[in-house]
Protein backbone atom coordinates (compact mmCIF):
# COMPACT_ATOMS: atom_id res chain seq x y z
CA UNK A 1 0.00 0.00 0.00
CA UNK A 2 2.49 2.29 0.98
CA UNK A 3 4.34 1.07 -1.82
CA UNK A 4 1.43 1.56 -4.27
CA UNK A 5 1.37 5.27 -3.17
CA UNK A 6 5.01 6.16 -3.40
CA UNK A 7 4.57 4.90 -6.99
CA UNK A 8 1.48 7.07 -8.03
CA UNK A 9 3.32 10.00 -6.14
CA UNK A 10 7.13 9.08 -8.48
CA UNK A 11 4.69 9.09 -11.83
CA UNK A 12 2.82 12.07 -11.01
CA UNK A 13 5.71 14.06 -10.02
CA UNK A 14 7.43 13.13 -13.42
CA UNK A 15 4.12 13.70 -15.16
CA UNK A 16 3.71 17.14 -13.41
CA UNK A 17 1.77 18.45 -16.02
CA UNK A 18 -1.78 17.22 -14.26
CA UNK A 19 -1.35 18.61 -11.24
CA UNK A 20 -0.17 21.49 -12.60
CA UNK A 21 -2.76 21.92 -14.93
CA UNK A 22 -5.47 21.54 -12.07
CA UNK A 23 -4.08 24.59 -10.22
CA UNK A 24 -3.56 26.56 -13.38
CA UNK A 25 -7.50 25.95 -14.17
CA UNK A 26 -8.54 26.76 -10.82
CA UNK A 27 -6.64 29.70 -10.58
CA UNK A 28 -7.96 31.11 -14.12
CA UNK A 29 -11.55 29.68 -13.61
CA UNK A 30 -11.59 31.70 -10.19
CA UNK A 31 -10.31 34.87 -11.82
CA UNK A 32 -12.80 34.94 -14.39
CA UNK A 33 -15.45 35.88 -12.16
CA UNK A 34 -14.48 39.40 -11.26
CA UNK A 35 -14.32 40.26 -14.61
CA UNK A 36 -17.76 38.34 -15.40
CA UNK A 37 -19.23 40.21 -12.60
CA UNK A 38 -17.49 43.33 -11.78
CA UNK A 39 -14.91 44.19 -9.27
CA UNK A 40 -17.49 45.72 -6.44
CA UNK A 41 -15.27 44.37 -3.43
CA UNK A 42 -18.59 43.58 -1.20
CA UNK A 43 -19.94 41.84 -3.83
CA UNK A 44 -16.88 39.46 -4.67
CA UNK A 45 -16.74 38.72 -1.24
CA UNK A 46 -20.25 37.73 -0.68
CA UNK A 47 -19.73 35.51 -3.35
CA UNK A 48 -16.07 34.30 -2.61
CA UNK A 49 -16.33 31.17 -1.10
CA UNK A 50 -19.07 29.76 -3.49
CA UNK A 51 -16.63 30.34 -6.09
CA UNK A 52 -13.45 29.05 -4.76
CA UNK A 53 -15.66 25.66 -4.07
CA UNK A 54 -17.12 25.34 -7.16
CA UNK A 55 -13.59 26.12 -8.83
CA UNK A 56 -11.94 23.38 -6.43
CA UNK A 57 -14.72 20.92 -7.68
CA UNK A 58 -14.34 21.46 -11.17
CA UNK A 59 -10.36 21.63 -10.72
CA UNK A 60 -10.60 18.65 -9.08
CA UNK A 61 -12.26 16.48 -11.63
CA UNK A 62 -9.57 17.13 -14.41
CA UNK A 63 -6.87 14.79 -13.53
CA UNK A 64 -9.54 11.82 -12.16
CA UNK A 65 -10.09 10.80 -15.72
CA UNK A 66 -6.23 9.75 -15.91
CA UNK A 67 -6.12 7.96 -12.39
CA UNK A 68 -7.15 4.56 -13.67
CA UNK A 69 -7.41 5.72 -17.49
CA UNK A 70 -3.68 5.51 -17.76
CA UNK A 71 -2.82 2.75 -15.87
CA UNK A 72 -6.23 0.64 -18.09
CA UNK A 73 -4.51 1.35 -21.28
CA UNK A 74 -1.36 0.28 -20.93
CA UNK A 75 -1.90 -2.94 -19.04
CA UNK A 76 -0.86 -1.84 -15.38
CA UNK A 77 -4.19 -1.85 -14.08
CA UNK A 78 -3.76 -5.69 -14.35
CA UNK A 79 -0.24 -5.86 -12.57
CA UNK A 80 -1.75 -3.61 -9.66
CA UNK A 81 -5.20 -6.37 -9.07
CA UNK A 82 -2.93 -9.00 -9.67
CA UNK A 83 -0.47 -7.87 -6.37
CA UNK A 84 -1.85 -9.48 -4.01
CA UNK A 85 -3.27 -5.85 -2.70
CA UNK A 86 -7.41 -6.36 -2.16
CA UNK A 87 -8.76 -3.91 -4.68
CA UNK A 88 -10.29 -1.57 -2.55
CA UNK A 89 -6.75 -0.73 -0.84
CA UNK A 90 -5.38 -0.39 -4.57
CA UNK A 91 -8.49 1.92 -4.91
CA UNK A 92 -7.87 3.87 -1.44
CA UNK A 93 -4.07 4.56 -2.54
CA UNK A 94 -5.38 5.91 -5.73
CA UNK A 95 -7.54 8.19 -3.63
CA UNK A 96 -4.81 9.19 -1.28
CA UNK A 97 -2.43 9.85 -4.50
CA UNK A 98 -5.31 11.95 -6.11
CA UNK A 99 -5.64 14.04 -2.66
CA UNK A 100 -1.76 14.70 -2.59
CA UNK A 101 -1.49 15.66 -5.68
CA UNK A 102 -4.58 17.68 -6.44
CA UNK A 103 -6.57 18.18 -3.21
CA UNK A 104 -3.43 19.28 -0.74
CA UNK A 105 -2.44 21.87 -4.10
CA UNK A 106 -5.70 23.11 -4.22
CA UNK A 107 -6.09 24.08 -0.78
CA UNK A 108 -2.65 26.01 -0.95
CA UNK A 109 -3.84 27.74 -3.74
CA UNK A 110 -7.32 28.67 -2.61
CA UNK A 111 -5.53 31.26 0.00
CA UNK A 112 -4.49 33.07 -3.01
CA UNK A 113 -7.38 33.05 -4.77
CA UNK A 114 -9.24 33.86 -1.81
CA UNK A 115 -7.18 37.08 -1.02
CA UNK A 116 -8.03 38.25 -4.69
CA UNK A 117 -11.96 37.89 -4.21
CA UNK A 118 -11.55 39.65 -1.56
CA UNK A 119 -12.73 37.29 1.57
CA UNK A 120 -13.64 38.63 4.79
CA UNK A 121 -10.67 37.75 6.59
CA UNK A 122 -12.80 36.16 9.64
CA UNK A 123 -13.58 33.62 6.53
CA UNK A 124 -10.60 32.13 6.09
CA UNK A 125 -10.01 29.63 8.67
CA UNK A 126 -13.53 28.10 7.86
CA UNK A 127 -12.78 28.00 4.43
CA UNK A 128 -9.72 26.20 4.73
CA UNK A 129 -10.87 23.88 7.20
CA UNK A 130 -13.42 23.03 5.22
CA UNK A 131 -11.57 22.19 2.45
CA UNK A 132 -9.85 19.87 4.35
CA UNK A 133 -12.57 17.12 4.47
CA UNK A 134 -13.95 18.63 1.34
CA UNK A 135 -10.93 18.03 -1.18
CA UNK A 136 -10.77 14.41 0.61
CA UNK A 137 -14.05 13.71 0.00
CA UNK A 138 -13.75 14.30 -3.34
CA UNK A 139 -10.76 12.47 -4.04
CA UNK A 140 -12.78 9.58 -2.82
CA UNK A 141 -16.28 9.82 -4.55
CA UNK A 142 -14.30 10.90 -7.70
CA UNK A 143 -11.99 7.82 -7.30
CA UNK A 144 -15.09 5.63 -7.01
CA UNK A 145 -16.78 7.52 -10.05
CA UNK A 146 -13.57 6.99 -12.12
CA UNK A 147 -12.80 3.40 -11.56
CA UNK A 148 -16.99 3.33 -12.81
CA UNK A 149 -16.20 4.78 -16.11
CA UNK A 150 -12.99 2.99 -16.77
CA UNK A 151 -14.08 1.07 -19.71
CA UNK A 152 -16.89 3.30 -21.13
CA UNK A 153 -16.65 4.60 -24.25
CA UNK A 154 -16.66 8.80 -24.01
CA UNK A 155 -16.27 8.37 -20.09
CA UNK A 156 -14.60 11.91 -19.48
CA UNK A 157 -17.86 12.96 -20.45
CA UNK A 158 -19.41 10.59 -18.02
CA UNK A 159 -17.36 11.03 -15.18
CA UNK A 160 -18.88 14.60 -14.35
CA UNK A 161 -22.48 13.66 -15.00
CA UNK A 162 -22.08 11.07 -12.26
CA UNK A 163 -19.56 12.93 -9.52
CA UNK A 164 -21.09 16.66 -9.75
CA UNK A 165 -24.07 15.55 -7.76
CA UNK A 166 -22.89 13.73 -5.36
CA UNK A 167 -20.66 15.93 -4.48
CA UNK A 168 -22.89 18.99 -4.17
CA UNK A 169 -23.43 18.32 -0.29
CA UNK A 170 -19.54 19.01 0.20
CA UNK A 171 -20.39 22.30 -1.30
CA UNK A 172 -23.11 22.78 0.17
CA UNK A 173 -21.74 22.57 4.32
CA UNK A 174 -18.58 24.18 2.82
CA UNK A 175 -19.49 26.92 1.84
CA UNK A 176 -21.98 27.41 4.28
CA UNK A 177 -19.56 26.80 7.40
CA UNK A 178 -17.02 29.78 5.11
CA UNK A 179 -20.47 32.23 4.15
CA UNK A 180 -21.27 31.81 8.79
CA UNK A 181 -17.61 32.56 9.37
CA UNK A 182 -17.97 35.89 7.44
CA UNK A 183 -21.09 37.04 9.48
CA UNK A 184 -19.84 36.04 12.66
CA UNK A 185 -21.57 32.79 13.42
CA UNK A 186 -20.77 29.50 14.28
CA UNK A 187 -18.92 27.45 11.07
CA UNK A 188 -18.45 24.44 13.82
CA UNK A 189 -21.82 22.74 13.02
CA UNK A 190 -21.23 22.81 9.21
CA UNK A 191 -17.56 21.95 9.15
CA UNK A 192 -18.10 18.81 11.51
CA UNK A 193 -20.67 17.79 9.21
CA UNK A 194 -18.55 17.89 6.16
CA UNK A 195 -16.11 15.58 8.03
CA UNK A 196 -19.39 13.53 8.89
CA UNK A 197 -19.28 13.26 4.91
CA UNK A 198 -15.98 12.15 4.33
CA UNK A 199 -16.13 10.11 7.62
CA UNK A 200 -18.65 7.86 5.50
CA UNK A 201 -17.19 8.07 2.18
CA UNK A 202 -13.98 6.68 3.62
CA UNK A 203 -14.65 3.33 3.88
CA UNK A 204 -17.57 3.50 1.24
CA UNK A 205 -16.14 4.88 -1.80
CA UNK A 206 -12.89 2.72 -1.71
CA UNK A 207 -15.46 -0.63 -1.99
CA UNK A 208 -16.73 0.55 -4.06
CA UNK A 209 -14.16 1.49 -6.29
CA UNK A 210 -12.70 -2.05 -5.97
CA UNK A 211 -15.68 -3.85 -6.89
CA UNK A 212 -16.06 -1.64 -10.15
CA UNK A 213 -12.30 -2.26 -11.02
CA UNK A 214 -12.69 -6.14 -10.84
CA UNK A 215 -15.46 -5.63 -13.39
CA UNK A 216 -13.41 -3.43 -15.54
CA UNK A 217 -10.67 -6.27 -15.86
CA UNK A 218 -13.19 -9.07 -16.45
CA UNK B 1 -5.65 -35.09 -3.72
CA UNK B 2 -4.05 -33.60 -6.87
CA UNK B 3 -1.43 -31.26 -6.51
CA UNK B 4 -0.77 -28.41 -9.11
CA UNK B 5 -3.10 -26.57 -11.20
CA UNK B 6 -5.96 -28.33 -12.01
CA UNK B 7 -8.82 -27.33 -14.41
CA UNK B 8 -12.45 -28.58 -14.56
CA UNK B 9 -14.48 -27.84 -17.42
CA UNK B 10 -13.98 -24.43 -17.16
CA UNK B 11 -16.06 -21.96 -19.60
CA UNK B 12 -15.73 -18.25 -20.38
CA UNK B 13 -17.77 -15.71 -22.28
CA UNK B 14 -16.13 -12.29 -23.56
CA UNK B 15 -18.67 -9.93 -25.25
CA UNK B 16 -21.94 -12.68 -25.22
CA UNK B 17 -19.87 -15.07 -27.17
CA UNK B 18 -18.78 -18.82 -25.79
CA UNK B 19 -15.21 -18.37 -26.31
CA UNK B 20 -14.43 -22.06 -24.68
CA UNK B 21 -16.12 -24.36 -22.76
CA UNK B 22 -15.47 -27.65 -21.00
CA UNK B 23 -12.10 -26.61 -20.65
CA UNK B 24 -9.58 -28.89 -18.44
CA UNK B 25 -6.12 -29.87 -17.58
CA UNK B 26 -3.91 -31.11 -14.96
CA UNK B 27 -0.59 -29.38 -14.25
CA UNK B 28 1.99 -31.38 -11.48
CA UNK B 29 4.69 -29.18 -10.42
CA UNK B 30 7.22 -28.07 -12.76
CA UNK B 31 4.84 -28.82 -15.37
CA UNK B 32 4.11 -26.67 -18.53
CA UNK B 33 1.50 -25.99 -20.93
CA UNK B 34 1.48 -24.70 -24.23
CA UNK B 35 -1.96 -22.77 -25.34
CA UNK B 36 -2.20 -23.30 -29.27
CA UNK B 37 -4.67 -22.09 -31.48
CA UNK B 38 -5.52 -19.52 -33.90
CA UNK B 39 -6.28 -15.58 -33.18
CA UNK B 40 -9.84 -15.08 -31.48
CA UNK B 41 -9.89 -18.90 -29.71
CA UNK B 42 -9.53 -17.72 -26.55
CA UNK B 43 -5.64 -18.24 -24.77
CA UNK B 44 -5.45 -14.39 -23.76
CA UNK B 45 -9.00 -15.35 -21.97
CA UNK B 46 -8.32 -18.56 -20.88
CA UNK B 47 -5.14 -17.11 -19.09
CA UNK B 48 -6.83 -13.79 -17.76
CA UNK B 49 -9.24 -16.31 -16.56
CA UNK B 50 -6.86 -18.63 -14.64
CA UNK B 51 -5.39 -15.31 -13.32
CA UNK B 52 -8.77 -14.44 -11.36
CA UNK B 53 -8.91 -11.27 -13.75
CA UNK B 54 -11.57 -13.04 -16.11
CA UNK B 55 -14.56 -14.63 -14.65
CA UNK B 56 -14.98 -18.21 -15.18
CA UNK B 57 -18.70 -18.86 -16.11
CA UNK B 58 -18.42 -22.50 -15.04
CA UNK B 59 -15.92 -25.07 -13.77
CA UNK B 60 -13.61 -25.54 -11.20
CA UNK B 61 -9.73 -24.58 -11.31
CA UNK B 62 -7.94 -25.97 -8.09
CA UNK B 63 -4.60 -25.13 -6.61
CA UNK B 64 -3.05 -28.35 -4.75
CA UNK B 65 -6.41 -29.00 -4.05
CA UNK B 66 -7.92 -25.89 -2.62
CA UNK B 67 -10.59 -24.10 -5.31
CA UNK B 68 -8.55 -21.10 -6.72
CA UNK B 69 -10.91 -18.73 -7.87
CA UNK B 70 -13.44 -18.20 -4.72
CA UNK B 71 -11.05 -15.82 -2.77
CA UNK B 72 -9.26 -13.65 -5.70
CA UNK B 73 -6.79 -11.83 -4.03
CA UNK B 74 -5.14 -14.44 -2.47
CA UNK B 75 -4.94 -16.21 -6.00
CA UNK B 76 -3.15 -13.09 -6.66
CA UNK B 77 -0.13 -14.12 -4.73
CA UNK B 78 -0.15 -17.03 -6.34
CA UNK B 79 -0.33 -15.61 -9.86
CA UNK B 80 2.56 -13.98 -11.94
CA UNK B 81 0.91 -12.63 -15.11
CA UNK B 82 2.41 -11.66 -18.37
CA UNK B 83 0.06 -9.91 -20.72
CA UNK B 84 -0.40 -8.82 -23.95
CA UNK B 85 0.83 -4.97 -22.90
CA UNK B 86 4.11 -4.80 -21.22
CA UNK B 87 2.54 -2.56 -18.38
CA UNK B 88 5.73 -0.16 -18.35
CA UNK B 89 5.44 3.31 -17.55
CA UNK B 90 7.43 5.82 -20.08
CA UNK B 91 8.12 8.67 -17.33
CA UNK B 92 10.18 6.32 -14.61
CA UNK B 93 13.16 4.43 -14.99
CA UNK B 94 13.52 1.00 -15.46
CA UNK B 95 14.51 0.30 -11.98
CA UNK B 96 11.59 2.70 -10.42
CA UNK B 97 9.18 0.43 -13.05
CA UNK B 98 9.71 -2.24 -11.04
CA UNK B 99 9.87 -0.61 -7.59
CA UNK B 100 6.32 -1.52 -6.46
CA UNK B 101 7.35 -5.08 -6.87
CA UNK B 102 10.32 -5.67 -5.21
CA UNK B 103 13.50 -4.15 -3.09
CA UNK B 104 16.26 -2.61 -4.49
CA UNK B 105 18.44 -5.55 -4.62
CA UNK B 106 15.90 -8.03 -5.81
CA UNK B 107 15.11 -5.48 -8.86
CA UNK B 108 19.16 -5.56 -9.79
CA UNK B 109 18.84 -9.38 -10.13
CA UNK B 110 15.91 -9.59 -11.79
CA UNK B 111 17.70 -6.87 -14.40
CA UNK B 112 20.64 -8.75 -14.43
CA UNK B 113 18.64 -12.04 -15.46
CA UNK B 114 17.37 -10.34 -18.33
CA UNK B 115 20.35 -8.59 -19.07
CA UNK B 116 19.02 -4.56 -18.73
CA UNK B 117 20.98 -3.88 -15.42
CA UNK B 118 22.93 -1.14 -17.42
CA UNK B 119 19.81 0.28 -18.46
CA UNK B 120 18.61 -0.10 -15.12
CA UNK B 121 18.57 4.22 -14.92
CA UNK B 122 17.26 5.36 -18.12
CA UNK B 123 14.24 6.70 -18.57
CA UNK B 124 11.56 3.36 -20.29
CA UNK B 125 10.64 5.76 -22.95
CA UNK B 126 14.21 5.08 -24.10
CA UNK B 127 13.76 1.58 -24.36
CA UNK B 128 13.02 -0.52 -27.78
CA UNK B 129 9.88 -2.70 -27.79
CA UNK B 130 11.74 -5.52 -26.82
CA UNK B 131 13.49 -4.00 -24.39
CA UNK B 132 10.26 -3.43 -22.62
CA UNK B 133 9.42 -7.12 -22.79
CA UNK B 134 12.47 -7.55 -21.09
CA UNK B 135 11.75 -5.31 -18.39
CA UNK B 136 8.12 -6.95 -17.87
CA UNK B 137 9.93 -10.33 -17.85
CA UNK B 138 12.06 -8.87 -15.15
CA UNK B 139 8.92 -8.22 -13.34
CA UNK B 140 8.27 -11.81 -13.90
CA UNK B 141 10.93 -13.15 -12.23
CA UNK B 142 10.32 -10.43 -9.52
CA UNK B 143 6.98 -12.30 -7.89
CA UNK B 144 7.71 -14.94 -6.16
CA UNK B 145 4.63 -16.65 -7.75
CA UNK B 146 4.26 -20.33 -8.29
CA UNK B 147 1.67 -19.99 -11.46
CA UNK B 148 3.00 -18.30 -14.24
CA UNK B 149 0.92 -17.02 -17.10
CA UNK B 150 2.45 -15.81 -20.56
CA UNK B 151 0.85 -14.19 -22.99
CA UNK B 152 3.01 -14.49 -25.92
CA UNK B 153 5.63 -13.98 -24.25
CA UNK B 154 8.72 -13.89 -26.80
CA UNK B 155 6.72 -11.10 -28.98
CA UNK B 156 9.73 -8.78 -29.98
CA UNK B 157 12.30 -10.72 -28.07
CA UNK B 158 15.62 -11.66 -29.82
CA UNK B 159 17.31 -14.89 -29.32
CA UNK B 160 19.88 -13.95 -26.74
CA UNK B 161 16.66 -12.53 -25.07
CA UNK B 162 14.69 -15.86 -25.69
CA UNK B 163 17.45 -18.12 -24.20
CA UNK B 164 17.65 -16.26 -21.29
CA UNK B 165 13.75 -16.68 -20.88
CA UNK B 166 14.15 -20.41 -21.48
CA UNK B 167 16.88 -20.35 -18.61
CA UNK B 168 13.89 -18.11 -16.35
CA UNK B 169 11.21 -20.81 -17.13
CA UNK B 170 14.29 -23.56 -16.31
CA UNK B 171 14.58 -22.17 -13.24
CA UNK B 172 11.17 -21.64 -12.40
CA UNK B 173 10.02 -25.33 -12.96
CA UNK B 174 12.97 -26.88 -11.07
CA UNK B 175 11.45 -24.93 -8.19
CA UNK B 176 7.91 -26.79 -8.37
CA UNK B 177 6.39 -24.02 -10.13
CA UNK B 178 4.16 -24.18 -13.49
CA UNK B 179 4.09 -22.19 -16.95
CA UNK B 180 0.99 -21.66 -18.71
CA UNK B 181 2.07 -20.11 -22.02
CA UNK B 182 0.12 -18.95 -25.03
CA UNK B 183 2.08 -19.11 -28.56
CA UNK B 184 2.70 -18.73 -32.02
CA UNK B 185 6.07 -19.52 -32.12
CA UNK B 186 8.50 -22.39 -30.32
CA UNK B 187 9.02 -21.55 -26.67
CA UNK B 188 12.02 -22.71 -24.42
CA UNK B 189 9.70 -24.86 -22.46
CA UNK B 190 11.48 -28.79 -22.65
CA UNK B 191 8.52 -31.81 -22.13
CA UNK B 192 5.83 -28.92 -22.26
CA UNK B 193 2.06 -30.65 -23.26
CA UNK B 194 -0.06 -28.81 -25.33
CA UNK B 195 -3.92 -27.63 -25.40
CA UNK B 196 -5.09 -26.82 -28.44
CA UNK B 197 -8.18 -23.81 -28.75
CA UNK B 198 -10.56 -24.74 -31.77
CA UNK B 199 -11.40 -21.06 -33.20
Amino acid sequence: MRKLLARELRLSLRHGTDSLAAILFFLVAGALFPLAIGPAPETLARIAPGIIWVCALLAALLPLDRLFGADAEDGSLDHLLLSGLPPAAIALGKAAAHWLTTGLPLLLAAIPLAVMLRLPEEAFPALLLGLIPGTAFLSLIGTAGAALVLGARRGGVLLPLLILPMAVPALIFGVAAADAAAVGLAARPHLLLLSALCAAALPLCPLAAGAALRSSAE
Amino acid sequence: MPDGLVADSLAAIRGERLVFAGLSFALPPGGALLLEGPNGSGKSTLLRVLAGLGRAEAGTLRWNGEDALSDRTTHATRVAYLGHQDAVKPGLTAAENLAFWGTTAQIEAALTRVNLAPLADLPARMLSAGQKRRLALARLALASAPIWLLDEPTLGLDTTSVAALGDMLAAHRAQGGVVLAATHLPLPLPGAETLRLAA
